[in-house]
């Protein structure tokens, strides 16, 4: 990637946070360097409603390790829990058993407001429905994290100007949600996920409403992302979507049943079996 | 056919009309062309070859005593070969439809840990096209051809987790004493 992309959301491989200006690091104990180990891990995870006959084990027992840098996609038939998964991930719900741990921090047993602090600064979220704020301008939904972050007005101007540069937007920064496309929301979206320079990216079927060239945007933007380090967990039961990933795992009735790694790819290897020269 | 015809064989000897039937039922319209002279052949082929051998039935069912092929040991070895290599990325939908009922039928390999290691191949073949489809332009020659490529490994795991809900379920039958 390049340098420019670097700045604008590289993140160090391992160690603690790298603050961004007026953004205060997350799991402050830890020095720069250090290795904490993988950025998101999850022991025995387990999420049921209900009780009794009508129990419902929406997650059931994931153990998992998303180490940083990683790009890893959750398939799975609707219903498979995979939602409830990220969400568990993302401090959004708390697990019925089992234990989150996010760069080093134990979340799932945090009171609410520290939860709701640590999920500001450390979790980027990206829904398949945008949830961008109506009202508000495409810069002004991008800064509004930061602001809430503790980020001064002009540091969260400055960052929102550059992410929407860098999701190639910064022609529509005054622009309303109801103004842009399907496409070009979900890349303002993104930039709101990544303005509080977080851990992880956590993205719920992040294409699932956009047509194939504004889905292909967003895995590009998706490539940069991972170039630059970012550590990202995808929902999708999208089968082209998964395979940009480094790493997908697929989940059935809650437990996690194949785990296959895509990293070290490159274009050809494979490809090259299709053709059939008979000269 | 060779292949699907051994693995057929790996349960117990079988005769060629019994054979055709089972394939009829395995393929439904698709087989309809399939007549009994192709499988004789199959099996002509597979004798010269030693893989099979013709006997007697021991004890008919009903009626005169029929031929039957059975397999010989290193017709046994290709059968059980041909259920673990892997089918690459130009194998079609039928072929492996077929390998995984002879599979089921056979007891020589578990058809859901043949879909998912084809789900893993698939998985890893898209991976490759994916990440050329993001360095290439859609509208060049390059582009759209990789774009014809993922949506056909795209159709072909989307069949596989079709494939998977019907075997986990006709397995779950079997167990239960039913035929699959």
């Amino acid at each position: 990637m390049t340098r420019d992309g670097q700045q604008v959301w590289g993140r160090p491989q391992h160690g603690g946070r790298e603050g961004g200006p007026g953004v205060q690091a997350v799991g402050a104990t830890s020095r720069p360097g250090e290795d904490l180990g993988p950025t998101l891990r999850t022991v025995g995870l387990t999420r049921t409603y209900g009780h009794d006959e009508s129990l419902v084990r929406a997650v059931d027992g994931v153990a998992l390790e998303v180490p940083a840098g990683q790009t890893l996609a959750v398939t799975g038939p609707s219903g498979c829990g995979k939602s409830t998964l990220l969400q568990l991930l993302g401090g959004l719900d708390r697990p019925t058993d089992g234990e989150v741990w996010l760069g080093g921090q134990r979340i799932d047993r945090l009171g609410e407001r520290a939860l709701a602090k640590l999920r500001r600064r450390a979790v980027g979220f990206v829904f398949q429905d945008y949830h961008l704020m109506h009202e508000l301008s495409a810069a002004q939904n991008v800064e509004l994290p930061a602001l809430l972050a503790g980020a001064s007005p002009r540091t969260a101007r400055h960052r929102a100007a550059e992410l929407l540069t860098r999701v190639g937007l910064a022609e529509r920064a005054r622009h309303l949600p109801a103004q842009l496309s399907g496409g070009q929301r979900q890349r303002v979206a993104i930039a709101r996920a990544l303005v509080n320079r977080p851990l992880v990216v956590l993205a719920d079927e992040p294409t699932g409403n956009l047509d194939s060239a504004a889905t292909l945007d967003i895995l590009r933007l998706f490539a940069e992302l991972r170039g630059a380090g970012q550590t990202l967990v995808m929902v999708t039961h999208d089968e082209r979507v998964a395979a940009t990933a480094d790493r997908v795992v697929a989940l059935r009735d809650g437990t996690l049943v194949d785990d296959t790694l895509l990293d070290g790819i490159g274009a050809g290897a494979r490809l090259g079996s299709l053709l059939s020269w008979e000269g | 056919m060779q292949d699907v015809v051994l693995a057929l064989l790996a349960k117990e000897p079988s005769h060629g009309y019994d054979l055709r039937r089972r394939l009829v039922a395995a393929l439904g319209p698709v087989g309809e062309a399939l007549n009994a002279g192709q499988i004789y052949v199959t099996l002509t082929r597979l004798e010269k070859a030693g893989l099979v051998l013709e006997e007697r039935e021991d004890t008919p069912v009903r009626g005169p005593r029929r031929k039957v092929y059975a397999l010989t040991a290193a017709g046994q070895e290709r059968a059980a070969a041909w259920m673990t290599e892997s089918a690459g990325p130009r194998s079609d939908v039928t072929d492996f439809h077929l390998k995984l009922v002879a599979a089921a039928e056979s007891g020589l390999a578990d058809p859901l840990a043949l879909v998912d290691a084809r789900r893993r191949e698939l998985t890893r073949s898209l991976a490759e096209v994916q990440r050329g489809v993001l360095t290439h332009d859609a509208n060049s020659e390059a582009g759209l051809l990789l774009e014809g490529v993922a949506l056909r490994l795209q159709a072909d795991l989307r069949w596989l987790e079709a494939c998977e809900r019907a075997w986990a379920a006709r397995t779950a039958r079997g167990r239960d004493g039913g035929n699959g």
